[in-house]
């Protein structure tokens, strides 16, 4: 480390560095402001905040040590994956490490026999499936930032992808995990059994947004490569129709493997960006994976199809062949970047809400984004009532990130309005705390912080996120109320 | 005979909270016999009844504890839908509460999963006499930490189930079961080898020299599955999968102590003695031998796995399997933070909880 940067740090921060140093090789540890840099944000980029100091460990030793030492000076820890978190969950701490965990890349054990993989916190989710692949196995969640993208980050914001809806979400799919306490403390959880002793804390653990522990290792499910998989893409005049034909799919006792929905920006952003053949005339498209043995897909690409032609869909098509297929899931998984450049800055939304309420919600989403001047690409995992409507904006126009965040609470206002909830994949992070002073009344969230007590109880791991204090959702209130309205009339609960 | 008695239920907590007497959570008692024995005073759940909300088109079904579990299944049942983990009655009073509580699954488990994966969100009263709620009705949901789920399985020791929110699964078209004569050994080797290729299967167990493998699905997928496989076609599926489910099957009725093994499904056969049932293509064995625990606990181990007293011996003693040291205080932490005077179903799960 030049001796510069540590020149300028504050002598409590310089204190840390050098015990921080005896841990760990000068390399893995970035303390200038040049260094750390890359690390001042994640995939929520609104949100930047240079770190106090980086560390880069390769051991889960170095990890214990870290934790200790920080434990015992007293300092705040945010663990990292690969950073690519949409909700502000690895937003560094000025005072604070950030934890990054970016070297844990090894494959531990694959075990055919049992189904499962034993992998570091660091392996990319992608990666997990390709080392699977020889045996014919893979690992289901796959979110669309799979390539790059950790487990371990997976695990703690209990990520989705797009074959979520009948292989579930990481939760589903993580049968073990071995981590580290704030107070350095090994636990195991699980393994290769379908279950453990005592209380689920796998499920505590998978959506946790680092707040609990410091994920080291990951056990997770491997499944048998489907003998066929086949897409069909509908097209739809009508947003709210499409909404519908979700509807008609499910309650006919089909469970695709996957059901995405795009709208017509979404979809011609995505065309423009990877040229993935989709009607760009078509006001909304949905794509319908099934999968499973070779016979049952051809019968079921059948029902499906006629489901979507009877419910509203001017057009059917079946992908020709395995080149088609991955090329129209290559529009929907580059849907993102490709929305990204429509705008200078989009914001990306992640309410979930009852299937039955999508039309509704759209048609609702629309009117917003006439009230507020903002345009909307929707672009979203629709058989599990999971939205993402990304907003565009241009924050170098005054105002105008105000207003997309207000149009944002807004959306979030109508997913629980109609029953649904702020946060379906993405978490809280720092972004939906506000919201999260709606969702939930006071005594639910002092019954989180509790949790959070018994496993971190001077609470350093990544303090001030995913669930708001007590005082910040009344003063969110009251500064509300002083302006005149309440954010959520209906809603709120104390 | 719906009923929301949640203010009777909250009522009670207080007086337990203020007279200091824990509480012995009940639904239908038709598991009775599972985990410890709890200490205090019973409290019914039987009475706070009624399905909330069932959309079939939603997969999404909302109901009050005491619950019974077959108007559950009926409801369901009249839309072509299930609780796809199969879940044990064990009685005919199982109420809803009382299998979440529990989170027993059925012979389905391995290929759907388990009750812990299809709780989306539960009402609860804390220790504290505060009505909680957590999860929703959504299909994804992560706002907040999974307390969901966590109660599944916790055996009311964190807190009265008040109200659950399940996702459900249309009912397969079409469901047959293969038989085939072999020794343990060559079922376990069969179990492991299907389930590394994509085939319907939906339940494998093996029992007095015969292999069982239930598929389920569409017609046609389901007859490719069948020629692939091989196999005798057995007629009496339905009430043989609901003898396994339910322990009416002539394994489970012998008097000697029933042990349940979760194990990794590839896991060898083990060399206790005693009679076998091989269930979950291999993730869970149940065992009949009157062994001590430590002998049965340390092979589990051994294995990767852990083991269970599920029926039969004192249960006072230590049942579920030994925690390890760090485990066990965090648990305690949990439960202190849940119901910090410890009045709900004290001892069910583990003496210190
Ligand atoms: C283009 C794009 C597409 C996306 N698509 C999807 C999608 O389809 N579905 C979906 O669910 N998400 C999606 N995401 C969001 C994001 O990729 C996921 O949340 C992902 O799981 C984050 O992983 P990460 O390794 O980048 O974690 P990070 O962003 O580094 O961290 C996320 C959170 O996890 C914590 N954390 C990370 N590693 C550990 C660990 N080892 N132990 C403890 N805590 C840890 C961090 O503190 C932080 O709170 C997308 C993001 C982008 C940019």
């Amino acid at each position: 480390m030049p001796k510069s940067a540590t020149a300028a740090l504050s002598p409590d921060l310089n204190a840390q560095v050098s015990a921080l140093h005896r841990i760990l090789p000068p390399e893995a540890v970035l303390a200038g402001a040049e260094e750390s840099r890359p690390y001042e944000c994640d995939g929520l980029t609104a949100y930047r905040n240079p770190p106090g100091v980086v560390c880069l460990p390769d051991n889960a030793h170095q990890v214990q040590e870290i934790l200790r030492l920080c434990a015992q000076m007293h300092v705040p820890v945010v663990a990292r994956g690969a950073g690519t978190g949409l909700s502000g969950g690895a937003l560094p701490l000025s005072h604070g490490v950030l934890l990054s965990l970016a070297k844990f890349t090894r494959i531990l054990e694959l075990d055919p026999d049992n189904r499962t993989a034993r992998v570091e916190c660091g392996v990319r989710n992608l990666a997990i499936s390709e080392a699977a692949a020889p045996y014919g196995l893979y690992y289901a969640p796959d979110p669309s930032s799979q390539i790059v993208c950790t487990i371990g980050g997976n695990v703690a914001e209990n990520s989705g992808g797009v074959h979520c809806l009948k292989y579930g979400l990481t939760v589903h799919n993580v049968l073990g995990l071995k981590l580290l306490t704030m107070n350095g403390e090994l636990l195991e959880l699980g393994g290769n059994t379908l279950d453990t002793p005592g209380y689920d804390l796998l499920a505590l653990l998978n959506g946790s947004e680092g707040l609990l522990g410091v994920i080291l290792e990951v056990t997770v499910k491997l499944l048998p490569k489907p003998e066929r998989a086949q897409l069909v893409l509908a097209a739809f005049h009508d947003v709210a129709q499409a909404g519908m034909a979700v509807g008609a799919i499910l309650g006919a006792g089909i469970i695709p493997a996957g059901l995405e929905m795009m709208d017509n920006l979404a979809l011609r952003a995505a065309e423009n960006y990877t040229r993935a053949g989709y009607p760009v005339d078509a006001a909304a498209i949905l794509l319908c994976e099934l999968d499973g043995a070779n016979e049952e897909v051809s019968e079921l690409i059948m029902r499906v199809r006629d489901l979507l032609l009877a419910n509203g869909a001017y057009e059917a098509h079946t992908a020709r062949d395995e080149t088609e297929r991955l090329r129209l899931w290559a529009g929907r998984k580059s849907a993102f970047p490709a929305v990204g450049r429509l705008a200078p800055d989009y914001y990306c939304m992640d309410g979930t809400i009852p299937r039955n309420r999508l039309p509704e919600v759209l048609t609702r989403i629309a009117g917003l984004s006439q009230h507020y001047r903002l345009r909307v690409a929707n672009v979203f995992h629709a058989g599990d009532g999971n939205l993402h409507p990304l907003i565009l904006y241009d924050a170098n126009q005054p105002g105008e990130l105000k207003q997309a965040e207000e149009f944002g609470a807004k959306i979030l206002e109508l997913c629980l309005e109609v029953g649904g909830t702020i946060t379906g994949e993405h978490g809280v992070g720092v972004e939906k705390l506000n919201q999260m002073c709606v969702q939930f009344a006071s005594a639910e969230l002092a019954q989180f912080h509790e949790i959070k007590y018994a496993f971190d109880p001077k609470g350093l791991l990544n303090p001030g996120k995913a669930v708001p204090t007590l005082q910040r959702c009344a003063e969110f209130g009251a500064m509300h109320v002083h302006h005149g309205k309440l954010p959520f009339p209906g809603l709120e609960r104390f | 005979m719906d009923a929301d008695h949640s203010a009777a239920l909250l009522a009670s907590v207080q007086e337990a909270l203020a007279q200091k007497i824990p509480l012995r959570i009940a639904g239908g008692n038709s598991k009775a016999f599972y985990g410890r024995q709890p200490a205090g005073k019973p409290l019914s759940m039987a009475d706070h009844r009624g399905i909330l909300r069932y959309e079939p088109g939603e997969l999404v079904i909302t109901a009050r504890a005491g619950t019974p579990l077959s108007e559950i299944e009926a409801a369901l049942d009249a839309h072509r839908q299930m609780l796809p983990f199969e879940p044990p009655h064990f009685g005919p009073g199982a109420t809803l509460g009382g299998t979440i509580a529990c989170g027993l699954s059925g012979p389905r488990r391995p290929y759907a999963g388990a009750a812990r994966d299809f709780v989306l969100g539960v009402k609860i009263i804390n220790g504290r006499g505060e009505v909680l709620k957590f999860g929703g009705e959504v299909m994804k949901n992560v706002a907040g930490f999974d307390a969901a789920r966590l109660m599944t399985g916790a055996l009311g020791t964190l807190g009265i189930l008040l109200e659950i929110s399940l996702k459900v699964a249309p009912k397969p078209h079409h469901e047959v079961t293969l038989t085939r004569s072999c020794s343990a050994q060559q079922a376990l080797e069969t179990m492991t080898a299907l389930a590394r290729q994509p085939l319907p299967l939906s339940a494998a167990c093996f029992s007095n020299d015969t292999l069982y493998l239930r598929l389920s699905g569409s017609e046609s997928g389901v007859r490719a599955a069948r020629e692939k496989i091989g196999g005798d076609l057995f007629s009496d599926q339905t009430s043989f999968w609901r003898q396994v489910r339910e322990h009416t099957h002539d394994f489970f009725k012998s008097g000697t102590l029933l042990w349940r093994l979760s194990l990794p499904p590839a896991a060898p056969l083990l060399s206790l003695p005693g009679l076998w049932f091989i269930d979950w293509g291999g993730a869970q064995r149940w065992l009949r031998n009157p062994l001590p625990a430590d002998v049965i606990r340390a092979t589990a181990v051994k294995l990767g796995g852990h083991a269970m007293l599920f029926r039969g011996g004192e249960h006072t003693g230590s049942v579920f399997h030994p925690l390890p040291p760090a485990l066990l205080a965090l648990h305690k932490r949990l439960k202190n933070v849940f119901d910090p005077q410890g009045i709900f179903n004290p001892g069910r799960l583990y003496a210190e909880l």
